[in-house]
């Protein structure tokens, strides 16, 4: 059992007054990839910022063995790879350029002008999602997919220790949804701890090694797919049931009736 | 990179080519008025030598004013691209802020109240004041990641009343004289300049203009948004206080000796990314040379075009600016309509 790499404790984050993060604690090892599950509004995304630094926050956090607070932005920065909901780029350019800002915290503050070491870790990067192809075409001329494997590429890049990527499987279809999470799971094998937030259990139970659940910001159950998504848990905090079985040794989960008043009446099952 | 070199070399080339343009509106501007020169009896007279008339001409009443037209035009194209990165947003710029119109005010409001003359420093000071309050006010009331609409809309507010409030200085005004020194500051103008002025000026426009360029990395990574510029290590607060300061000291500099001089930090950096690209580091430099071009040629035409009456150069910005401004909502209409960009 190695060292956790990424501690928080009695985390808490009050956004106008509104405790959306309320005593998390939690100790991750490296070489894990961790998924991040919950209802909306549970507070998955505070908790990312929050472990990132990118908000206030009471509560300590430590990533490898150091303090958050002490730490200064640009030595956070190059520890945390953080991928942003949404990850949008406001202007058209170039793939190349975009994934080159993750060598930013390297001090490779010019994408024209990166050295042998920066231009390699883009390259990687890169390759790894499968966009070198369009290094040199505008983001706006990308494909939706496309364009998210590229803000994927731009967090690789940074070659941090531990990665956080909300939703980054939101808007792409099933193959590249698969490919992202290969993605990280390759990050993870390689050193990383990567946390990834997502709404697709199925994914979750399939690709992480822990799963964490949250519920009205706290963290309701965490642990191994199977133990941290079990059928009490789903019942409690997403009000489902799902159907489970496996398939090449690995999990799966298919969430199946909403319970509940809310969800009304179970339709009639459709025909053939 | 092969397209990245590419890209590299195609600036530079645009880069040279503005710097020449620059330099031979420079000569058009001292060589053109009431005695028209050739360029050659222009760089004659700029080194001392041909007559002592061409020599007082060129040195003393052209050359304050070709200077004060390269250094305001390039502030202003490099305020416009800096707060375009700022906010990453291709319809931002001081004018449509309200800040020249608030540093006007600022100067206004000196001259009003009898504090001080028109050739003392109290003037840029108080015009920087009330440019870094009404861009500091503009992104409070607009909020952090406000759409085109939001800030167009405070934008206007700000303009208005920093019109408003001149407006009520010059009515207050009881000497006419001071009005009519009012007045001035409504429509920009480089005529009669002196190197009184270009001392007034230059140190604050050198300076935001230093400060605006030493951020262009820090507006690159913010390309990303605010979290994920965040995230890569810049600090996304002071950035934006720094980006406002730097405005405000070469928008406030400027329009303390010429008045305000509107649309050129809207025009300059629309013009230079179909040739340098959308990167708001490396359009920086290009916004602020095509800045220098536009102020210095449209300087040189009020003094070309026949009129029974001296045209003042902010109003002729302001023409040509309008229109490209109303050419530019039509292309954005989409993120316009919608709300958000």
């Amino acid at each position: 059992m190695s060292e956790p790499f990424l501690t928080a404790e009695k985390l808490s984050v009050t956004l106008s007054r509104r405790g959306v993060l309320r005593d998390v604690s939690l100790a991750l090892e490296k070489q894990r990839l961790v998924a991040l599950v919950g209802p909306n509004g549970a507070g998955k995304t505070t908790l990312l910022r929050a472990l990132a630094g990118l908000l206030p926050s009471r509560g300590t956090v430590q990533v490898g063995g150091e303090a958050l607070s002490s730490l200064s932005l640009r030595e956070r920065a190059k520890r945390f790879g953080y991928l942003p909901q949404g990850h949008m780029v406001h202007w058209p350019l170039p793939a190349w350029d975009i994934v080159a800002l993750g060598r930013y915290p390297h001090g490779a503050t010019d994408p024209g002008r990166l050295s042998a070491l920066d231009a390699s870790a883009v390259m990687r990067a890169m390759q790894a999602t499968g966009v070198l192809e369009f290094s040199g075409r505008p983001a706006t001329e990308l494909s939706g997919g496309e364009r998210s494997r590229v803000a994927l590429a731009r967090v690789l890049a940074v070659e941090a220790p531990v990665i956080l990527a909300d939703e980054p499987t939101a808007s792409l279809d099933p193959g590249y949804q698969i490919e992202v999470m290969r993605n990280l799971r390759t990050a993870a094998d390689n050193g990383a701890l990567a946390i990834v937030v997502t709404h697709d259990l199925g994914l979750a139970a399939r690709f992480a090694d822990i799963v964490l659940v949250m519920q009205d910001g706290r963290l309701a159950a965490q642990g191994h797919p199977a133990d941290a998504l079990s059928e009490t848990t789903l019942a409690d905090v997403f009000r489902i049931t799902a159907y489970r079985a496996g398939h090449e040794n690995q999990m799966i989960i298919v969430p199946w009736t909403g319970l509940g008043p809310e969800f009304g009446p179970e339709p009639r099952p459709p025909c053939g | 990179m092969v397209t990245a070199k590419a890209a590299a070399e195609r600036r530079t080339g645009v880069i040279v080519a503005l710097v020449l343009l620059v330099a031979l509106l420079t000569l058009a501007s001292l060589g053109v008025g009431p005695v028209r020169m050739s360029p050659v009896t222009v760089v004659k007279a700029l080194f001392g030598g041909d007559s002592e008339v061409h020599r007082v001409i060129v040195q003393e009443i052209r050359l304050p004013r070709a200077i004060l037209g390269l250094a305001i035009g390039a502030i202003l194209g490099l305020s416009g691209a800096a707060l375009q990165g700022l906010l990453r947003n291709p319809l931002a710029s001081p004018s449509l802020f309200g800040a020249p119109q608030s540093a006007a005010f600022g100067a206004v409001l000196v001259i009003a109240l009898g504090l001080a003359d028109v050739r003392s420093y109290a003037l840029p000071v108080a015009a920087i004041v009330m440019a870094f309050l009404s861009v500091f006010v503009l992104l409070v009331v607009a909020g952090r990641n406000a759409g085109l609409l939001i800030l167009i809309l405070a934008g206007l507010a700000i303009s208005s009343l920093a019109g408003a409030a001149t407006a009520l200085a010059m009515n207050l005004s009881s000497n006419p004289f001071v009005a009519l020194e009012i007045a001035f500051w409504l429509l920009g103008s480089l005529e009669d300049r002196s190197f009184r002025h270009v001392m007034l000026a230059l140190p604050f426009i050198v300076a935001g203009g230093a400060i605006l360029f030493s951020q262009r990395n820090a507006l690159r990574a913010l390309s990303l948004g605010e979290e994920s510029a965040q995230s890569l290590g810049v600090d996304v607060g002071a950035l934006r206080l720094i980006v406002i300061v730097g405005v405000a000291l070469g928008v406030g500099g400027a329009v303390a000796v010429t008045g305000s001089i509107g649309f050129i930090g809207l025009i300059a950096p629309h013009l230079m990314r179909p040739l340098v690209g959308y990167d708001p580091a490396k359009l920086l430099v290009p916004s602020a040379l095509s800045g220098a071009a536009l102020l210095l040629a449209a300087d040189v035409a009020v003094r070309i075009i026949p009129s029974t009456s001296d045209i003042k150069v902010g109003v002729l910005t302001s023409l040509i600016g309008v229109p490209f401004f109303l050419y530019l909502i039509v292309r954005e209409r989409r993120a316009l309509g919608g709300g958000v960009a």
